[in-house]
């Protein structure tokens, strides 16, 4: 089976958030891969071990995104692509990461691919059904069972808590949520191993792409931290009286009651 | 005049909230626009057309059809395609729930647009979204042709109901065929009471609620306030609760008015999903809890004694 996986490099969840020139600051953050496309690569790898096959992760990101294409390898994928965009966009939106992926998956023999439901950094959850529908191919969101018998697929997809079991079959893109599985940590083998295996490195050239095929159709005007929250008030007195209280401030001055 | 469609989204029979906060929103974006409700849905669309233009809609397109009883992308995708076919509209209002996320990417690729996914407020021409799990915002704008934007639930009020207004409704036909994913069953875990996503007061629980039992008193203060019933990710981790209840990062986003956070510390994880609450309550005997950096009001105590007070103390409003 030929699995592709799609893989963002997003901030650590840990990082703070600072802004500089209208733009959340990149100097010094930690990088990791997306932790939903985490799930998409375990899935993956699995799925190859038990049918056989090859698991390719692409990227659409700039050199720096070396490192987490070696540790998708070093969890056990087969090769890795990096589409470098770093020279030719400057401000890409879903529409072009989307159309970069598709044309690089256009003449490529694809049984399924896998990508994170959403990024933790942008969350806009485009990318997957975007590729879906330009490679016209059927797309399931949010899954967290998947299995394949042949051509057929089963699915459960989480629909807002409640489980869909949803029948379908290959070529397929589904996008990962939560409860799928548990990634694996790279272990030191796997890590040596990760060094030698292919990597290769793209532009939009190689793609036949220009700039103005990708051209981001929405544009971000600014970047802004949420309001300093005042510090809340901590009731005082025996738990009675600061019950008491509570109930008081939320309809008097909270008014939600 | 431009147009807009305002999609609303059936479940049950019934339309959810935020459809009509779609048609808040279209009206927000351009004052002047036409808007027009959009309901897909397999029966009552009559009806739900109706509720949509008393919520404010001009007036309404609706496609019924067996194949639009559950979501699935193809069914939908080609309903909504050819309501827009038939409108041309200038905007696109949707939810961001899991159909309006599922099916808001494919129609904008059809369309050939972008799409400004999650956003929770209309400011100007200029459309506010959280980034960062929510530590940081963006403003968008889109760039030229189509205004797509899908909505956060329970961020843009909707329109008072008028029971007087009246508009044209107009049902379309729609060949539905070639459905390339097909639901075998559904099941229900999240669906009981109120709804997480739409609940205007959510009381969660954490770790601090110790068990599954812990739960109860937290269920018993939401039955009072009419609220639904969260929790942390440690608590779903630790067993105490099906993880349909999660609120974070991973789990569901919400912005209820009221949030009663109960026994939970406040990881970062759980922050990005409840913090742009309006109004944040905890409860936690730990005084040093990061949950109180983001609280309006807490109380530092044992929660199996201040909860089931709280609930009396409800009660007797």
């Amino acid at each position: 089976m030929n699995i592709y996986v799609l893989m963002k490099k997003t901030f650590d969840t840990e990082e703070k958030i600072q802004i500089s020139g209208g733009a959340i600051e990149e100097e010094g953050a930690e990088f990791i891969i997306n932790p939903y496309d985490e799930y998409a690569i375990e899935e993956a790898i699995n799925l190859r071990d038990e049918h056989g096959g090859e698991v390719t992760v692409v990227t659409v990101g700039d050199e720096d995104s070396e490192q987490q294409l070696r540790t998708a390898l070093a969890m056990g994928a087969d090769q890795a692509v990096l589409i470098n965009t770093e020279d030719d966009v400057e401000d890409g939106d879903q529409y072009t990461t989307s159309t970069v992926i598709s044309t690089y998956l256009k003449d490529k023999e694809v049984d399924l691919i896998l990508a994170g439901n959403v990024a933790i950094d942008q969350a806009s959850g485009q990318v997957g059904p975007r590729v879906a529908d330009q490679l016209d191919m059927p797309y399931v969101t949010t899954i967290t069972e998947i299995s394949v018998d042949g051509e057929e697929v089963n699915i459960v997809r989480d629909v807002e808590g409640d489980e869909e079991k949803v029948q379908t079959s290959l070529p397929l893109l589904v996008t990962c949520q939560q409860g799928l599985n548990e990634p694996r940590y790279p272990s030191l083998p796997g890590i040596m191993k990760a060094k030698k295996k292919p990597l290769e490195e793209l532009e939009l050239d190689d793609l036949d792409l220009d700039e103005d095929d990708v051209e981001a159709k929405t544009e971000t005007t600014d970047v802004f931290l949420p309001p300093e929250k005042e510090a809340g008030k901590v009731l005082e007195g025996e738990t009675d009286e600061q019950v008491k209280e509570l109930v008081s401030l939320l309809r008097s001055e909270a008014k939600v009651l | 005049m431009t147009t807009f469609l305002a999609f609303g989204e059936a479940r049950d029979g019934e339309l959810r909230n935020l459809s009509f906060e779609t048609i808040a929103a279209a009206k927000q974006i351009d004052e002047n626009a036409e808007v027009v409700g959009v309901v897909l849905a397999d029966q009552n669309t009559e009806n739900l057309a109706n509720d949509m233009i008393q919520y404010g809609a001009d007036r309404a397109v609706v496609v019924e059809h067996d194949d639009l009883k559950e979501y699935t992308s193809d069914a939908y995708t080609q309903a909504a395609m050819a309501v827009i076919e038939e409108e041309d509209p200038d905007g696109i209002v949707m939810g961001h729930t899991s159909a309006g996320k599922d099916l808001s990417p494919r129609l904008a690729n059809k369309l050939d647009s972008g799409l400004v996914s999650d956003i929770t407020n209309v400011d100007g021409g200029e459309f506010v979204r959280p980034i960062y799990s929510g530590k940081a915002f963006e403003k968008k704008t889109v760039k030229d042709g189509l205004t797509f934007v899908t909505i956060r639930p329970n961020n843009i009020p909707p329109f008072e109901k008028d029971e007087n207004r009246s508009g044209d409704v107009n049902t379309l036909e729609v060949d539905i065929k070639d459905i390339r994913t097909i639901i075998k069953d559904v099941v229900r875990k999240a669906s009981e009471g109120v709804d997480l996503s739409e609940a205007n007061i959510i009381v969660a629980g954490g770790r601090g609620v110790k068990s599954e039992e812990g739960f109860e008193p937290l269920y018993e203060l939401a039955d009072e306030l009419g609220a639904a019933v969260g929790a942390s990710r440690g608590a779903c981790d630790a067993g105490y609760c099906d993880y349909s209840l999660q609120i974070g990062q991973t789990g569901k986003v919400v912005t209820p008015d009221l949030y009663i956070a109960v026994g939970i510390s406040g990881a970062i994880q759980h922050l990005a999903g409840m913090s742009n609450s309006k109004v944040i309550v905890a409860i936690n005997k730990d005084a040093e809890a990061n949950i109180f950096n983001v609280a309006d009001y807490g109380i530092v105590g044992d929660l199996f004694d201040v909860v089931p007070k709280l609930t009396e103390e409800i009660k007797a409003l």
